[in-house]
C-alpha cells in the first residue's frame, strides 16, 4: 500500500508519509511551527501549546506535535487565532518565571527567549506576585533553577524514556507543579546518576552543568566534534573550547555515532582532567634516584641511548612495550612498528585484558 | 561486538553476564532498558551480584564465581535435549556439532545447580526463553573474561548463540562490551604480541614479509611477544632489561601489585610516557608529557568496531606532545627513517595500507558517523554485523568445553572469594577520573561490598573500615553492607592507588589469553582495631 | 418507580434501611442493628425482614427507613426512634407521625414515599434499584431482572447490541454527551489481540454523588453494563476505576464482582457462553482531572495522571496502547435497561436530541436537595418548585448552576427551560455530570465563579500551560475583583484570557475552567461591574465590599439579625432598627443570612 500522504497546509500542497505526525511534515516542508515541550529524541507530551494548529473538520485547536496526519488533511499554521494563544501561552510563562537574560547561562541559546522574541513580545500583559524558589545546586555536576523551568517535562522524559533512570517527575498539581527528584530531596540525595540528559534536554537555564557556568558564553565558545576517551562505546561528544581550554562537553544526535546524542557521566561531567594542574608539561629524567624536570633533547636522547645499548647488549627480546587501550589507533600502531621494527621484538602488549 | 549497540535495542531476548552495564556502559545499558520497558525484550541477567539491571530482568541467575562454563552449557544441555536448538542453522552453518552435544551432555540442570548455585529450574527457564526468541543477543564483559578459563567462558558463549541460530542475525550475536574506549583499536593495530594489524599474524612469513617492506626493514621478528603479565615476571626475573609503557598503570591495574613493583623495579631502564605522573611513572627512568585525547588528532575504534575520529580541540599544556610525534623522533634517533610523519591521518593512510578490514577508510570517510570494520574497500559501507550469510571462517565451529574450577578456591584460613571491578564515576586506575572534581566527589573512595550475613558473622557494621588479605597482600577500606554480593563473596572496585584490590588479586592466568583471574581469589576480612 | 423486591419466604413485610454514605454516616448502622434488636423483642422477627440497602437520594432527610410493602418512609431517624417505630407502627400498626415527611407546601405528613413531592415527578431509570435492594447481594438484583440484560445481549451478535445501543440514543452521562452506541462501535471496530472497557466512577464535580449512589445502591447494574459493553466491543478485560475517596463504593464493587464470578457471570465463559469478561477495581487517587478519559488511562497504567491530546483516541490506543472504551457509571447504569426493554422503548423516554432521563445533584439555596432523576427535557423550573420544595426562606430565585466547575450558570430569565443536552449548551451552561446548584440573591456571582475556578485551579494537573497559568491568572483577578481591586481594564482581561484558555488547554479540564466565569460574567456583568466601579457586592458576600451596617430605611425590626449575631455586636431594641458594633462585628455574615429583608449593606 502506498504510504504516502497529500496534505495542504497554509494553502500549499505538501506530502508526507503514513505515520508520521502533523509536526513532523510540517517540519520536513520547512513549514517552522514554534515547539517548546517537543524534543526529537523523546515521545511526544502536548503540553506546552504552542504547535497547536488549525485542521478543517477537526474540533478544537490539536498540537501538531500528538496529531496524526493523515490523507487530505487542510492545515493552517499561522492564523491569528493561534497567535494570539501562543503569545498568551508565553507571557504567561514570562509572568510566572525569574526569565532575566542578562543573568542566564543560557542566553542565547534558550528556546524560549527565542520564542518570545519570534512573538513579538516586548511587554508581558500580566502582573504577577511571582515568588521565586531556591536553588538546587546541590550536585557538582548540575544546578537546577525552578524558577527558570517551563514544566515542559522534557528533563522528565529524557530521564524515564531516553535513559530509562526515572530519577525526576513532576510533582504536585497546577501551578504548583514542580520537577521533584525520587524521594523529594535534593538531587545530590537522590538516585540520580548524573548522566546529563535532562540538561542537555532543558530548552531554557532551568538546568544548567555547574562546572562550565560563567566559563563562556554559547557564542563563545568553539565545539569540536570528537569521541570520549572513557568506555568503548565511543560516544561522539563536542569539547566547548573558550580560550584553549575545554570548559563544556555537549553532545548532539546529529553528530551520528552510536550514542544517539546521549552521554554518561564521565563523558559529559569528567574531562576537567584535560585542565589539571597536575598534567605533566616537561619530560623528567631520573637523577640521582629522584626524577627531576628535564629538556625534550636530553629525554629524547637517554631514551634512545638506552633502548639501542640494551638491544645491541641484551638483545632485542630484552626488551619490551606497553602499549595503550586509550591512545589512539594510530599511536598503537606506531608502538607496535617500533617495537617490531625498530627494536625487532614482539614483545608489545597492551591493557586488554584488565 | 559482532552486531551494533543499536541492535540491542530491538532484540527479543538478551542475555547479558559479566557486565554491570549501567555502570561500566551507561549508554549501552540505556538501549537495553529502551528495549525491556517498551515490552520489546526480554532480558536474562547473569551476574554473582545484584546489579542494577536485575530490576530490568525476567529472570537472573546468580552464579558462584569461576561457575561461567558449567551454567552455560547447562544451558545448551537443556536447549538440545529438549530439541529447541535452530537444527537448520546447526547443520548448514557449523561443524562439531556432535563434540558440543557430548560435552554438554553430562551439564545436567541439576548437576550444574551444584556447580554454580543457579536452582535447575530456572536454567530451564533462562534456556527455554534465550531459545525461544527469534532474535537473542548475549552481551559480556570482563565478568566471563578475567578468569582462568576465561577463553573457554567466550567459547561457550560463542557455542551458545551459534546453537539457536543466533550469530549473523540483526540483534543477536555475541557482544563483548569493551570496558576501554581504544581497547578494540589497540588489538585491531596489533599492539599484541602475536598478532600484526587485523590480527595477520606473526608466524605467517607472507604476514612478516609484507609489513617489512612497507615498513622498510629487512625482516621482522616471527616468535610471538611477550604478554604483559608475562613481561613483568621476565622482568622479575631479569629477562627483560627495558621497558616502553605508553599510557598504561601496571601500578593499578595489573595483578599482585607487589610482584609488579618487584618487577618495574628489577629493571635497567624504564620509560613512561603519560599525561600524569602515575603510580607506575614514579618509577620509572624517564618520563615524557604526552597529549591527552582533547589535543590531538586520530582515531578510536570503538566496541562495535566502529572507527572514529578524534579531533584536537586545545594545546596540550607545556611541551606535552602527542605520543605519535614521540614514538617518530625516537624512531628518528635510533637511526630508523620511516615513522617521520606530517600527520596522524598519514599514519592512518599507512596503516589502512596493510589493514585489510580497514583499507577502505579515509579520514574523509571516518567524518560522517565513522565505518565499522571490515570495511574494506574505498566503496564499502562498513559492517553493522558480522558473519552474515557465512562465518569469516567458513563454518562456525563448535568447541566442546570442560569446566574448571577457579585456581585459588577458599579454604578455612581465606574463606570468601573476592570480585574485582569497576564503578559508574571512576574509570580504569583512575588516572583522569580521580582528578575529575565531580566524579571522584561521587566515588572519591575505596569499599568492600559485603553481603549482610557474612558482615554478622564477622561482627562488620555498614561503614566500617575492614582489613582485607589474601595470600599477596592487604588493603584497608569501608565496609558497605548489602545485598549486591552473595553470601561468600564480596566486591572491591580496583581504581583506588591508597587501597589497591590488586594487591589481593591473583596472577593466575588463562593460558590461551593470558587474562588474570581477576573475578576469583580467596581472601578473608577483618573489622580493623 | 419501585422494583419487585426480592422477600424472604414465610415474611410479610421488610424494613429497608438505607445505609449510603450519608445515612451511614449519621449511624445507619446502629439503627439497622437496633431495628433487629427490636423486632427480635417484639417477637416480629419470623414476619419482619430487615434489608439495608444503598442511596435513593434523599439524604437530606437521612437517616431514612422504609417499611414495604405499605411505603412508609420514615426521615430522620436516629437509633433511638427505633423502638419506636417497631413498637408503633410494625406491632401497633399506626405510622410514628413525627418521623414522616412533611409536606413544604401543604404543612402535612405524608404517609408513603410515593406520596412524597419529592419522589413523585421523578422518573427512575438509572436509580431503579437505589433504595430497594441490598446492593451486597447479587440475588436481590437477580430478583430484580437483573443480568436478563446481559443473557440477552450475549444471545445477540456485537453489531446486534451496538444497533440497539444506537437506537437508543443513549448519550454518555460523563460530561461531553457522545453517542454510547456510536463510542462502541469505534471500539468495535479497532482491531487489536487485547480491548478494555472502563468504568469511570472518578466523580470529581464538587456537589455530584450519583455515581456514587449507583456504586453503593446497585452495583451489579454497573457490572452487567460492563459485560454488555464488552461483549459489544470485543473487550475481555474491565477497570472500574473508583476514586479512593469512595470507600464503601470501592467496596461493594469489589463484593459484586466476587459474588458475579460465583456466579459465573464473570470469568471464563460468562453465562455459559464463549466470552470470557473480567473486571479489576483500580483505586484513584482523588485527582479531578483523573476523570478525564486519557489521564484516567495514564492513573490506571500506574502513571501521573496527566491526559494526552487526542488523536490518537481511546477506542484506538487506549490503556496499555490497547482499543479502550470508557463508560460513566451513570451510563452503563442506563445500558441493562436498554437491553431489556429495548433501544426504542429508551428514545420513547426524554427529548429530541436526549434520551432517557438524567440524574441531578440538587444543591444550594434549595428546600430539599439530593439526587433526582427525571426524564431529559423536564423544565428547570419544575425540578426547583416541584422535586426540589422551592428555594429556601421564600427567597428569589437568581440562577442554577449545572454542570459543576466546568459548567455555567441559567438565569431567572430562562427559568422554564427544558433541561437537555442542547438547551443547556446554547445558554452556555452544560449538562456535565449533573450538578445543579440553585442560587438566590443572597449568593454572588463573582464568588460563585471564584470557588469554581479555585477548585479547577488547583485540580489542574499542571500539563499545558494555559490551564496551568491561565487558570491562576484568572482567579488573581478574580480575587481582586471580590476584593475591590479590580479595574474595567482587568475585567477585560480576564475575559481574553478566559478566552485563551477555553481554547488554547489541552483536556477538558482546561477547556472549560473558565465557563463560569465566562457565563457569569454573560448573564451577570453588572455584579462584576458593582465590585469594580461601586465596590459593592450587591449579594453581600464579598466580605471585603460588606460594610455591615444595618440599612435603617429598609429594617423590618424584626431582631433576626441580633439573635443570628454570634458574638453579640448588634444591638436591637423592639420596634427599633438594629445597630451592629464594627469593634465587636466579625464579618461572619449570619446576620445577613438570617435578614431575610436584605436590610443590611
Amino acid at each position: 500500500m502506498d504510504d504516502k500522504l497529500t496534505l495542504t497546509i497554509n494553502g500549499i500542497s505538501v506530502r508526507g508519509k503514513k505515520g508520521q505526525t502533523v509536526l513532523e511534515v510540517c517540519r520536513e516542508n520547512s513549514i517552522k511551527v514554534p515547539t517548546l515541550c517537543f524534543h526529537p529524541k523523546m515521545p511526544p507530551y502536548g503540553g506546552c501549546r504552542l504547535c497547536i494548529v488549525e485542521i478543517q473538520n477537526m474540533r478544537g485547536l490539536p498540537p501538531s506535535c500528538t496529531t496524526p496526519a493523515t490523507d487530505g488533511m487542510n492545515i493552517s499554521t499561522h492564523t491569528d487565532r493561534l497567535f494570539k494563544i501562543r503569545r498568551t501561552v508565553l507571557e504567561l510563562l514570562l509572568a510566572y518565571g525569574d526569565h532575566n537574560c542578562l543573568m542566564c547561562e543560557k542566553n542565547s541559546e534558550c528556546e524560549l527567549q527565542n520564542l518570545v522574541y519570534e512573538h513579538g513580545i516586548d511587554t508581558v500583559r500580566y502582573k504577577t506576585n511571582f515568588v521565586p524558589k531556591p536553588l538546587d545546586d546541590s550536585s557538582s555536576m548540575i544546578v537546577r533553577d525552578p524558577n527558570k523551568c517551563v514544566l515542559c517535562g522534557r528533563c522528565v522524559r529524557g530521564c524515564l524514556s531516553v535513559q530509562v533512570n526515572g530519577v525526576i517527575d513532576i510533582a504536585a498539581r497546577g501551578s504548583d507543579s514542580f520537577i521533584t527528584t525520587f524521594n523529594g530531596g535534593l538531587l545530590n540525595d537522590s538516585n540520580c546518576a548524573f548522566c546529563g540528559e535532562c540538561v542537555a534536554s532543558c530548552p531554557t537555564g532551568a538546568l544548567t552543568q555547574k562546572q562550565s557556568r560563567f566559563k563562556g558564553r554559547p557564542w563563545e565558545l568553539k565545539k569540536v566534534q570528537t569521541t570520549c576517551t572513557y568506555c568503548g562505546v565511543g560516544c561522539q561528544l563536542e569539547l566547548n573550547v573558550k580560550d584553549n581550554e575545554v570548559v563544556k562537553v555537549t553532545t548532539d544526535p546529529e553528530l551520528g555515532g552510536p550514542n544517539q546524542g546521549s552521554l554518561c557521566v564521565k563523558g559529559r561531567f569528567g574531562n576537567d582532567f584535560i585542565n589539571h594542574p597536575d598534567r605533566l608539561k616537561v619530560p623528567l629524567v631520573k637523577k640521582n634516584g629522584h626524577l627531576q624536570e628535564s629538556t625534550w633533547d636530553e629525554a629524547l636522547k637517554i631514551v634512545a641511548d638506552k633502548m639501542g645499548s640494551i638491544k645491541k647488549t641484551s638483545g632485542p627480546d630484552s626488551l619490551a612495550f606497553f602499549s595503550s587501550a586509550r591512545t589512539t589507533n594510530e599511536e598503537n600502531y606506531l608502538v607496535s612498528k617500533f617495537a617490531r621494527a625498530v627494536i625487532g621484538t614482539n614483545n608489545v602488549d597492551h591493557c586488554a585484558r584488565l | 561486538m559482532t552486531n551494533s549497540i543499536e541492535e540491542l535495542e530491538n532484540s527479543d531476548v538478551i542475555l547479558l553476564t559479566g557486565s554491570n552495564t549501567r555502570e561500566m556502559h551507561p549508554v549501552i545499558s540505556s538501549f537495553i532498558k529502551r528495549g525491556v520497558v517498551s515490552g520489546k525484550t526480554k532480558l536474562i541477567v547473569a551476574d554473582p551480584r545484584r546489579i542494577d539491571l536485575v530490576d530490568f530482568a525476567e529472570i537472573w541467575l546468580r552464579q558462584k564465581p569461576g561457575s561461567d562454563v558449567a551454567w552455560l552449557n547447562g544451558l545448551m544441555h537443556v536447549i538440545i535435549k529438549e530439541g529447541l536448538y535452530a537444527k537448520k542453522y546447526v547443520e548448514e552453518r557449523t561443524e562439531d556439532f556432535e563434540a558440543l552435544k557430548k560435552a554438554v551432555s553430562t551439564y545436567t540442570p541439576e548437576r550444574v545447580e551444584e556447580i554454580s548455585g543457579i536452582p535447575a529450574a530456572d536454567i530451564i527457564a533462562a534456556a527455554r526463553l534465550y531459545a525461544a526468541a527469534p532474535a537473542a543477543a548475549i552481551a559480556y564483559a570482563m565478568g566471563i573474561t578475567q578468569h582462568i578459563n576465561g577463553t573457554d567462558a567466550v567459547k561457550s558463549v560463542a557455542n551458545l548463540s551459534m546453537l539457536c541460530g543466533n550469530i549473523g542475525i540483526e540483534s543477536g550475536g555475541v557482544n563483548p562490551l569493551r570496558g576501554q574506549n581504544n581497547v578494540q583499536g589497540a588489538c585491531d593495530m596489533g599492539a599484541l604480541p602475536n598478532v600484526l594489524t587485523a590480527y595477520q599474524s606473526v608466524t605467517l612469513p607472507e604476514v612478516r614479509e609484507k609489513f617489512a617492506k612497507y615498513w622498510g626493514v629487512s625482516s621482522l621478528p616471527e616468535k610471538p611477544g611477550l604478554t604483559i603479565v608475562e613481561t613483568i615476571d621476565a622482568a622479575a626475573k631479569g629477562q627483560i632489561k627495558g621497558l616502553f609503557i605508553v599510557g598504561e598503570n601496571p601500578m593499578i591495574s595489573d595483578p599482585d601489585l607487589h610482584h609488579v613493583e618487584e618487577g618495574l623495579r628489577k629493571l635497567d631502564f624504564l620509560v613512561v610516557q603519560d599525561i600524569f605522573l602515575t603510580e607506575t611513572a614514579k618509577l620509572a627512568d624517564v618520563v615524557l608529557p604526552a597529549a591527552c585525547f582533547a589535543e590531538k588528532e586520530g582515531t578510536f575504534s570503538n566496541t562495535e568496531r566502529r572507527v572514529q575520529r578524534v579531533r584536537k580541540a586545545v594545546d596540550a599544556p607545556g611541551e606535552a606532545k602527542a605520543d605519535w610525534e614521540i614514538m617518530g623522533e625516537i624512531a628518528s634517533r635510533m637511526g630508523y627513517k620511516n615513522m617521520k610523519y606530517a600527520s596522524a591521518e598519514a599514519i592512518f593512510d599507512e596503516m589502512a595500507k596493510v589493514t585489510p578490514s580497514y583499507a577502505g577508510m579515509t579520514y574523509a570517510r571516518l567524518d560522517d558517523g565513522g565505518l565499522q570494520w571490515p570495511c574494506p574497500t574505498a566503496d564499502h559501507p562498513g559492517t553493522k554485523f558480522l558473519h552474515k550469510e557465512k562465518f569469516v571462517r567458513g563454518k562456525g565451529k563448535f568447541h566442546a568445553i570442560e569446566w574448571i574450577p577457579p585456581a585459588e578456591p577458599t579454604d578455612s584460613e581465606y574463606p570468601l572469594i573476592l570480585i574485582t571491578g569497576r564503578v559508574l564515576y571512576q574509570y580504569h586506575t583512575g588516572t583522569m577520573t580521580r582528578r575529575s572534581e565531580g566524579l571522584n566527589g561521587c566515588a572519591p573512595e575505596c569499599f568492600v561490598e559485603i553481603n549482610p550475613v557474612d558482615a554478622q558473622k564477622l561482627g562488620i557494621a555498614n561503614g566500617e573500615m575492614v582489613k582485607v588479605s589474601s595470600r599477596r597482600g592487604n588493603l584497608t577500606a569501608k565496609a558497605v553492607v548489602g545485598e549486591m554480593t552473595d553470601v561468600g563473596a564480596i566486591f572491591i572496585p580496583f581504581h583506588y592507588f591508597e587501597a589497591a584490590a590488586n594487591n589481593l588479586t591473583i596472577a593466575a592466568l588463562d593460558p590461551q589469553a593470558k587474562i588474570p583471574e581477576y573475578k576469583v581469589c580467596a581472601v578473608k576480612v577483618e573489622k580493623t582495631k | 418507580m419501585e422494583p419487585a423486591i426480592r422477600i424472604q419466604p414465610g415474611k410479610d413485610r421488610q424494613v429497608l434501611v438505607c445505609r449510603g454514605t450519608g445515612c451511614e454516616s449519621q449511624k445507619a448502622k446502629v439503627i439497622f442493628d437496633n431495628l433487629e434488636k427490636e423486632l427480635e423483642k417484639a417477637g416480629l422477627s419470623g414476619s419482619v425482614e430487615t434489608k439495608y440497602t444503598g442511596c435513593h437520594g434523599f439524604c437530606q432527610q437521612g437517616p431514612t427507613i422504609m417499611v414495604m410493602p405499605a411505603g412508609t418512609f420514615y426521615c430522620n431517624v436516629t437509633p433511638d426512634d427505633v423502638a419506636e417505630i417497631v413498637q408503633t407502627d410494625l406491632k401497633g400498626g399506626q405510622p410514628v407521625e413525627r418521623l414522616l415527611f412533611l409536606d413544604p407546601k401543604t404543612k402535612d405528613r405524608v404517609l408513603t414515599f410515593r406520596d412524597m413531592r419529592y419522589f413523585n415527578p421523578q422518573r427512575r431509570i438509572v436509580l431503579r434499584n437505589c433504595g430497594f435492594i441490598n446492593p451486597e447481594d447479587i440475588e436481590d438484583y437477580i430478583a430484580v431482572g437483573g443480568y436478563d440484560g446481559a443473557k440477552k445481549a450475549l444471545s445477540m451478535t456485537q453489531q446486534q447490541v451496538i444497533d440497539n445501543m444506537k437506537a437508543s440514543g443513549l448519550r454518555g452521562r460523563g460530561g461531553a454527551g457522545f453517542p454510547t452506541g456510536m463510542k462502541w462501535e469505534f471500539a468495535n471496530r479497532s482491531v487489536a489481540d487485547q480491548k478494555y472497557i472502563i468504568c469511570n466512577a472518578d466523580e470529581g464535580d464538587p456537589g455530584a454523588f450519583m455515581d456514587r449512589a449507583v456504586l453503593e445502591g446497585d452495583p451489579h447494574s454497573v457490572l452487567e453494563g460492563l459485560i454488555i459493553g464488552g461483549y459489544a466491543i470485543g473487550a475481555t478485560k474491565s477497570y472500574i476505576y473508583v476514586r479512593a475517596e469512595y470507600p464503601m463504593a470501592y467496596e461493594r464493587a469489589i463484593i459484586a464482582i466476587d459474588q458475579a464470578k460465583k456466579k459465573g457471570y464473570l470469568g471464563k465463559n460468562i453465562f455459559g457462553s464463549s466470552h470470557d469478561f473480567e473486571i479489576k477495581v483500580k483505586l484513584g487517587a482523588g485527582a479531578f482531572v483523573c476523570g478525564e478519559e486519557t489521564a484516567l488511562i495514564a492513573s490506571i497504567e500506574g502513571k501521573r495522571g496527566m491526559p494526552m491530546p487526542r488523536p490518537p483516541f481511546p477506542a484506538v490506543k487506549g490503556v496499555f496502547g490497547k482499543p479502550t472504551n470508557i463508560n460513566n457509571v451513570e451510563t452503563l447504569a442506563n445500558i441493562p435497561v436498554v437491553m431489556t426493554k429495548g433501544g426504542e422503548w429508551f428514545a420513547s423516554v426524554g427529548t429530541e436530541k436526549s434520551k432517557g432521563t438524567k440524574v441531578f445533584a440538587l444543591a444550594g439555596k434549595i428546600t430539599y436537595s439530593g439526587l433526582v432523576e427525571v426524564p431529559m427535557g423536564t423544565p428547570l423550573r419544575e425540578i426547583i418548585e416541584e422535586v426540589g420544595g422551592g428555594i429556601l426562606n421564600k427567597r428569589k430565585f437568581k440562577a442554577a448552576q449545572t454542570g459543576g466547575p466546568s459548567g455555567g450558570c441559567i438565569p431567572a430569565a430562562h427559568f422554564d427551560v427544558p433541561m437537555d443536552y442542547e438547551n443547556l449548551t446554547q445558554l452556555g451552561a452544560i449538562m456535565g455530570s449533573g450538578g445543579l446548584i440553585v442560587t438566590d440573591e443572597t449568593t454572588c456571582m463573582v464568588d460563585m465563579a471564584k470557588f469554581f475556578l479555585t477548585f479547577t485551579q488547583k485540580e489542574s494537573c499542571g500539563k499545558c500551560v494555559p490551564c496551568r497559568l491561565g487558570t491562576k491568572k484568572m482567579l488573581e483577578i478574580l480575587t481582586d475583583v471580590t476584593k475591590g481591586k479590580a479595574t474595567l481594564e482587568d475585567l477585560d482581561q480576564l475575559v481574553a484570557l478566559a478566552e485563551d484558555v477555553k481554547n488554547g488547554s489541552l483536556c477538558g479540564l482546561g477547556q472549560t475552567a473558565p465557563n463560569p466565569v465566562l457565563s457569569t460574567v454573560r448573564y451577570f456583568r453588572d455584579e462584576y461591574e458593582a465590585h469594580i466601579l461601586k465596590k459593592e457586592c450587591p449579594a453581600r458576600v464579598c466580605v471585603r465590599l460588606i460594610k455591615f451596617q444595618v440599612n435603617p430605611d429598609k429594617c423590618k425590626k424584626c431582631g433576626q439579625c441580633a439573635s443570628a449575631c454570634p458574638v453579640e455586636a448588634i444591638t436591637w431594641k423592639k420596634k427599633e432598627a438594629a445597630l451592629i458594633d464594627s469593634e465587636k462585628c466579625i464579618k461572619c455574615r449570619s446576620c445577613i443570612l438570617a435578614c431575610r429583608y436584605n436590610s443590611i449593606d
